[in-house]
């Protein structure tokens, strides 16, 4: 199981947390100023192991962490994981991290923590791991990002139509709370032809493939 | 743009957004606080509002500042409204600020129930992903007990993005209500051999964090995994299976046996790093739990220290790290293998990297062995010298303690090396340890009494220098030695060279500065030295020095008696008093000596932790009963002390009949003593107290100590622990010599000896004598006490509700709850049809309930032997893991109708829900929720009735006489209700027999389709020895048990008694996929009734259309559409008129008989997508116009697309 995922820069700002465990807020921050405290003072080429953060309980749990430029991403698990496989989602996290923000960097985690957040959704869930293979987080990314953005589309296009005389602003306000879905499918089918063109994805075979041998 | 113009209007409407707050946060760094609480204020404002957006905004930034810091649970309520937005955008903001926000202690999550399973049934997947995702982050037991039969049912959801969903959030509701597990757990099982790998890996997932906690319920799953993990190459799951067989192997060592090859064949091949790493862990646990008898276990052994060498040996820290690890277990069990590698690991403990040091450090730990406790610990510490961190400092001193101390000091041979070690720790500046350091000399100066005179006066010696320790380390921890010292020199006094020395030292003004409790230690010791001095004194008539030492006394203490420390203020006042009037009689020449020393008579024994907790109740008190008559009632405080006793009562042992309580003790402590009589380096324990008083006059016969002369005993200042180093070298030197004089004789002799004992030190430490012939005094224990470790255990452990057996027949009270009333949703619309589909549903499940109750039972006590014996027999030796000869002569078919007869329990009540789940599927892609009402029913109804005739199927287990017997009721009803269409298509009939058909395919083999063929008894006689025979074709043929030939029939495995209908199963294997294929067979079987037998024939035809070689398999329209794109497919289409159906059901007859699946839909316009089980794409676009529709194909290869639309084309002609 994992315990929690923590990312936070070089000064230990909390980049995103998740906790897979009840914790309050004030022990999620000790737990985030401690384990920064663990990381941050290890020099770049020592292992990425570390043992004893002592607020997730106990002996069983580990440590396990990468640092990118100016991030840390830190894992914290107990014995059922394997050590180099959770290494892996790491980095597998911040590859789906780049693709999905295009060349990410801190800014992109601060400014769209949410997002981060579902895209981690798609990788583990409650503690354990869900989807190891790049592909098909990003493809399922990909499809509710589609889902939101056509439902926000078709906000804007319902309400134009409907009551295009007002302003935008009341209109959005109006117009959020509840589309009949038969617009839905109305504009959806009339934005059909452009869907394939903008999204673009590499492999529809559902055999998943092997994840690329660990290190 | 359209985006952008949204998002424009956003910004404008809203104060501010997510970004807006980042943004704020980040130009306030130096109010940030107050900034803060400022947008918490417009945050509660945006709450207030109607508009839903407005709220998830809120909702968002309330997020993020939860991630400062920040308590949100005031806000618990509207998370909740924003998560029961219909929009998929706001939803997801509501359950992420749900997961990341509440907990069990949240009074509102309760309402959240319903909408939960709103979103659970939603037909949109994603959802459904979304709730999932969140209540996997704050399900409660409530949660759990409501939801568990929701998420069950989705974990046969059409779709493997969700169903990997629901089976791992399984495991949370598992932790949560614990009596989900047995209803669930044979669908979680059938999971593991899923088509898709992302929902195996979920199922393994799960199972193995089960079967982490309660290994023991999951033995019987062993095969399955061994399957998995021979056949799997995805290398998570591998991981995964490893690790479980890793907590498996020490309950089974058979299990063991059979994977030591198939691991190492995969440590040999892997270049995983990952892997191999795992397949040796577990390869290391085989080799601890089998007992040493295995023939090439050193090889397995030997292969895994190699390759450990080598990642230790790597430049990869993490590598090195791991290797070291995994190292250490290897130590617990078989430390010659590692000890060779000792100078790697020494090499380890100077690496750069803390973690790799203390991991090195752990290994040490092992390695010691008398021979080399010495060297080793010199090595440390010139490592302590050199250590620059604390932390680190820290760490290597307990590492020497602990290494040193290990098992009651057992590879110590000279203790006065190991006191002037702690000496010299002493002088560590900044450490925490100065306790640990104390007790360890507080242990070793009173369990080993041969020490004690060189004890006390390195003791003394530290005292002297008090102050050097007092002055520098007065902030840290090392000064707790004083309170070590000062006991010693005080407790052990007759061994002092110079009390009068060291009474001067413990009485400087400067201990006054030293933690309280040490200064009360040194008062109480003071005095004990004073009497030892008066004592000297008296007897040496030197009256003027005895009264000097009172003096003396008299004028330090009241520095004392000022402390501020009540402790230290109390005794001295105390013994202030009793010195006063000590001098006074000393004044009048009264002996008073005599009567000071006995006040310290005795001699002080170190007790065994938890002894007092082993006290056995002698017998006839009885712990429970009142003393006095209890006190009424009515007063509070009465219940306390009862429930204190209860509690107790319970933690301890149950005393045990006392005449074989004490014979079986007697047996005991003889065969120990025994074992270490035998053992000639064994440290003898001195007589336990009790005993002594019981033969006193034996105390005299207590080994007196040799000590080595060459030794010097007196050590001017503080001593050098190197040097003992030398001389212990030139002990065993001669020691040797003089052994292997004395060995010539006694060869033989020897030879028996050596092999006893397993904890043995090993054969070069057998020739180490110890330095001193030492007593180890054992910590006392009180007589009669049980060795047990049992108290270990926490109670409280959340894990052990799930110890449940999985293999015992499910209760019908067991079942999970089933919500009996449909969500909001469907209970508003008006339509009556789903009451109705209820009750159809309900009608024949409680009629059955008592004939199901019978069968299950029957059924699965079978089943247990069975597996009992599947287990026993597949873990007997024969190495290749053939299928378990079972009745059934076929072993496909056997397999299957294994997995079946463990799946139906449930399959029925979820019949309707999985009906319900299956058909969102067929809708899932189009958005238009308002789909015709009528067609669900009758897609529920065709569904209803295929899961039927699998269950009637199943409850005939194949081959069960017993069950043969009964006749099954609820048939008839069925047949009533047959809907037009059903998957099941007629194969052949006559006036005996009736047999239906059903050809499914499956991902996993590309070549196999499995025909399930229903044999229905129409007849008044019993069919039995029935036969089938297929003439094969090139193309198609069918699996037939090895030894069969061609033109052999295949045995049904069962008989059909009037009225009966069941199951078979059997497996063809298909060259080639890309036209229909047609099987002639016979079926003959034996019709017997009361007038006689006869043998009657059945001729088929068995048809394989091309639509049975597909799978219903989802895909996305961009996936869909760069598919077209490609090019790779060929085109053809086909045009049927005079349709009068629905286009709405027309889809769903496409996508139930030819399996496909709706990738978009557009007015009457449709595409559809399919998979065939050789992987070739399947592309539709299907039209209407008036009442002819067409249907355009693309797919990979064009005979098969030709002969698809052909059979499309019959099908839509039929419409």
């Amino acid at each position: 199981m994992i315990k929690a995922i923590l990312i936070f820069n070089n000064h230990g700002k909390p980049r995103l947390s998740k906790f897979y465990q009840p914790y309050s807020e004030d022990t999620q921050q000790q737990i985030i100023r401690e384990t920064f405290h663990l990381v941050s003072k290890r020099d770049e080429n020592v292992c990425n192991f570390l043992e004893g953060g002592l607020l997730i309980g106990g002996s069983d749990n580990k440590l396990i962490y990468r640092h990118y430029a100016t991030l840390y991403f830190v894992f914290c698990v107990d014995s059922s994981e394997s050590e180099l496989g959770i290494l892996d989602l790491i980095q597998v996290f911040v590859e789906t991290l780049d693709k999905c923000f295009e060349n990410v960097c801190e800014l992109d985690l601060i400014f769209h923590v949410d997002k981060v957040h579902n895209i981690l959704a798609e990788m583990v869930m409650g503690g354990m791991v869900l989807e190891t293979n790049m592909n098909e987080i990003v493809t399922q990314i990909d499809a509710q990002n589609k889902l939101e953005k056509s439902e926000l589309y078709l906000q804007h296009l319902w309400g134009s139509r409907k009551e295009g005389g007002r302003t935008k602003t009341s209109l959005l306000q109006a117009g959020l709370a509840g589309a009949p879905a038969r617009a839905v499918s109305a504009v959806k089918n009339m934005n059909l032809p452009e869907i394939p063109r903008n999204i673009n994805i590499g492999d529809i075979s559902i055999k998943v493939p092997n994840l690329p041998s660990f290190k | 743009m359209a985006l952008k113009m949204v998002k424009g209007s956003i910004d404008r409407m809203f104060d501010k957004n997510l970004q807006d707050l980042v943004r704020g946060i980040r130009n306030h760094k130096e109010d940030e606080a107050k900034y803060i609480s400022q947008c918490i204020d417009e945050i509660k404002q945006e709450l207030k509002q109607d508009n839903i957006a407005v709220k998830a905004n809120a909702v968002c930034k309330l997020t993020y500042l939860q991630m400062l810091g920040y308590d949100i649970s005031w806000a618990a309520f509207n998370i909740i409204e924003v998560m029961s937005a219909s929009k998929f955008t706001f939803k997801r903001i509501g359950y992420l600020a749900a997961s990341q926000s509440f907990h069990e202690g949240t009074d509102v999550i309760m309402l959240t129930t319903n909408q939960i399973r709103k979103d659970l049934s939603s037909p949109s997947q994603y959802d459904t992903g979304v709730a999932l995702t969140g209540l996997s982050c704050f399900v409660t037991p409530d949660l759990a007990r409501d939801l568990a039969n929701d998420i069950m049912t989705l974990m046969s959801h059409t779709k493997p993005y969700i169903r990997k969903k629901a089976v791992l959030i399984m495991y949370k509701v598992f932790l949560k209500y614990p009596e989900s597990l047995r209803p669930a757990f044979p669908r979680l099982k059938e999971k593991l051999e899923d088509p898709d790998p992302g929902v195996q890996s979920a199922a393994v997932n799960v199972i193995c964090e089960l079967a982490r906690r309660n290994p023991k319920n999951y033995l019987s799953l062993a095969p399955l995994f061994f399957k998995l993990m021979t056949s799997s190459t995805n290398n998570w799951v591998l991981i995964k299976i490893i690790k479980l067989f890793g907590a498996l192997t020490p309950l089974e060592p058979r299990l063991g046996k059979k994977l030591i090859e198939p691991l190492t064949n995969l440590i040999h091949s892997t270049s995983a790093m990952s892997l191999l790493y795992e397949c040796v862990n577990t390869v290391i646990a085989v080799l601890i739990s089998l007992s040493s008898g295995m023939p090439n276990h050193s090889a397995s052994i030997q292969l895994c220290v190699q390759k450990l060498r080598i990642l230790i040996e790597d430049s990869d820290q993490n590598l090195k790290y791991l290797g070291l690890l995994a190292m250490s277990k290897i130590l617990k069990t078989h430390p010659k293998s590692v000890q060779s590698h000792k100078d790697l690991i020494l090499q380890c403990l100077d690496d750069k990297d803390e973690s790799i040091r203390l991991r090195a450090l752990d290994l040490l730990y092992g390695m010691v062995s008398k021979k080399n406790l010495m060297e080793i610990v010199k090595k440390l510490m010139t490592h302590v010298d050199k250590a620059e961190g604390t932390t680190y400092r820290d760490e290597l001193l307990t590492k020497i303690i602990d290494i040193c101390s290990q098992s009651n000091y057992q590879y110590i041979t000279n203790f006065e090396w190991y006191i002037s070690i702690l000496v010299e720790l002493t002088r560590l500046e900044g450490t925490r340890h100065g306790h640990l350091i104390a007790a360890q000399m507080l242990d070793v100066a009173i369990r080993v009494k041969a020490i004690r005179k060189f004890a006390v006066s390195q003791m003394s010696a530290l005292l002297d220098s008090a102050h050097l320790l007092a002055s520098s380390t007065q902030r840290n921890g090392i000064c707790e030695v004083l309170y070590a010292a000062a006991w010693i020199c005080g407790e052990f006094s007759e061994h002092l060279q110079e009390p009068h020395h060291t009474l001067e030292a413990m009485l400087r003004p400067k201990v006054t500065t030293l933690p309280g409790h040490i200064q009360a230690v040194y008062v109480q010791n003071v005095v004990k030295l004073y009497a030892s001095i008066l004592q000297q004194k008296e007897q040496a008539g030197e009256a003027e020095g005895a009264q000097a030492v009172t003096q003396l006394m008299v004028d330090r203490l009241p520095q004392f008696v000022q402390s501020a420390d009540l402790e230290v203020q109390e005794r001295a006042s105390c013994i202030l008093q009793l010195v006063k009037h000590i001098q006074k009689l000393q004044a009048k020449d009264v002996p008073v000596a005599e009567e000071v020393s006995a006040l310290f008579a005795g001699e002080l024994n170190p007790v065994a932790p938890k002894a007092q907790k082993k006290v056995p109740v002698p017998e006839g008190l009885d712990l429970d009963a009142w003393i006095n008559e209890p006190l009424s009632d009515s007063e509070s405080e009465d219940e306390r002390p009862r429930a204190v006793f209860h509690e107790e009562e319970q933690r301890r042992p149950k005393p045990r009949p006392s005449e074989a309580d004490e014979e079986e003790l007697a047996r005991r402590r003889e065969a120990r003593k025994q074992e270490q009589a035998n053992n000639p380096f064994y440290i003898k324990s001195s007589p336990s107290p009790q005993k002594r008083y019981q033969d006193a006059p034996g105390v005299e016969h207590i080994p007196v100590v040799q000590i080595d002369l060459s030794v010097p005993l007196k050590v001017p200042g503080l001593p050098m622990s190197d040097q003992y180093v030398k001389l212990e070298e030139e002990r065993r030197h001669r020691q040797k010599l003089e052994k292997d004089r004395r060995r010539k004789k006694r060869k033989e002799k020897e030879k028996k000896g050596k092999r006893r004992h397993s904890s043995l030190p090993t054969e070069s430490d057998e020739d180490i004598a110890p330095a001193q012939q030492v007593d180890i005094i054992t910590e006392e224990m009180p007589e009669n006490a049980l060795p047990s470790d049992e108290d270990d255990k926490d109670p409280n452990d959340p894990y052990r509700a799930l110890d449940i057996d999985l293999d015992k027949p499910l209760a019908d009270s067991e079942k999970l709850p089933i919500q009996k009333h449909r969500n909001a949703e469907t209970s508003k619309s008006p339509e009556k049809d789903v009451p109705v589909v209820e009750k159809k549903s309900k009608k024949p499940k409680k009629k059955e309930k008592k004939h199901k109750e019978k069968e299950r039972d029957k059924e699965k006590k079978k089943e247990k032997e069975k597996k009992a014996e599947d287990l026993d027999f597949w873990l007997s030796t024969t190495p290749p893991p053939a299928p378990a000869p079972a009745p059934a002569p076929v072993p496909s078919t056997e397999e299957l109708s294994v997995n079946a007869v463990t799946a139906p329990k449930d399959e029925y009540e979820d019949a309707k829900t999985e009906a319900r789940g299956e058909e969102d599927d067929a809708e899932g892609q189009d958005q238009d929720k308002k789909s015709p009402k009528h067609k669900k029913k009758k897609h529920k109804k065709e569904k209803e009735e295929r899961i039927k005739g699998k269950k009637k199927s199943k409850k005939q287990p194949p081959g069960s006489e017993e069950a043969a017997g009964e006749p099954v009721q609820n048939g008839a009803p069925e047949e009533e209700q047959l809907p037009p269409e059903s998957s099941y298509s007629l194969l052949a009939e006559n006036s005996y027999v009736k047999m239906t058909c059903d050809i499914r395919g499956s991902l996993q083999e590309d070549s196999q389709v499995t025909v399930a063929i229903v044999l229905e008894n129409r007849s008044s006689s019993i069919l039995k020895g029935m036969e089938l025979s297929v003439l094969d074709s090139l193309n198609a043929r069918m699996a037939r048990p090895q030894g069969s030939s061609v033109h052999d029939g295949v045995p049904v495995p069962f008989q059909l008694p009037p009225g009966v209908s069941n199951e078979a199963q059997y497996v063809f294997t298909i060259q080639s996929i890309v036209t229909a294929q047609k099987l002639k067979g016979t079926l003959s079987f034996i019709a017997k009734n009361d007038e006689g037998a006869t043998h009657e024939k059945l001729d088929f035809r068995l048809h394989f259309s091309c639509s049975s070689y597909l799978i219903t398999t989802p895909c996305y329209s961009d996936a869909f559409a760069k598919l077209l794109e490609s090019g790779d497919l060929s085109m053809s289409s086909v045009k049927v008129d005079g349709i009068r159906m629905s286009f709405q059901n027309l889809l769903a007859k496409i996508c139930f008989h030819h399996h496909f699946s709706v990738v978009e839909r557009v007015d009457s316009c449709a595409s559809m997508y399919s998979r065939s089980i050789q992987g070739h794409h399947v592309c539709l676009l299907v039209k209407k116009g008036g009442d002819s529709v067409s249907v355009d194909g693309k797919c990979s290869d064009s005979t098969l697309l030709s002969s698809l639309l052909e059979e499309m084309k019959a099908t839509l002609a039929k419409c």
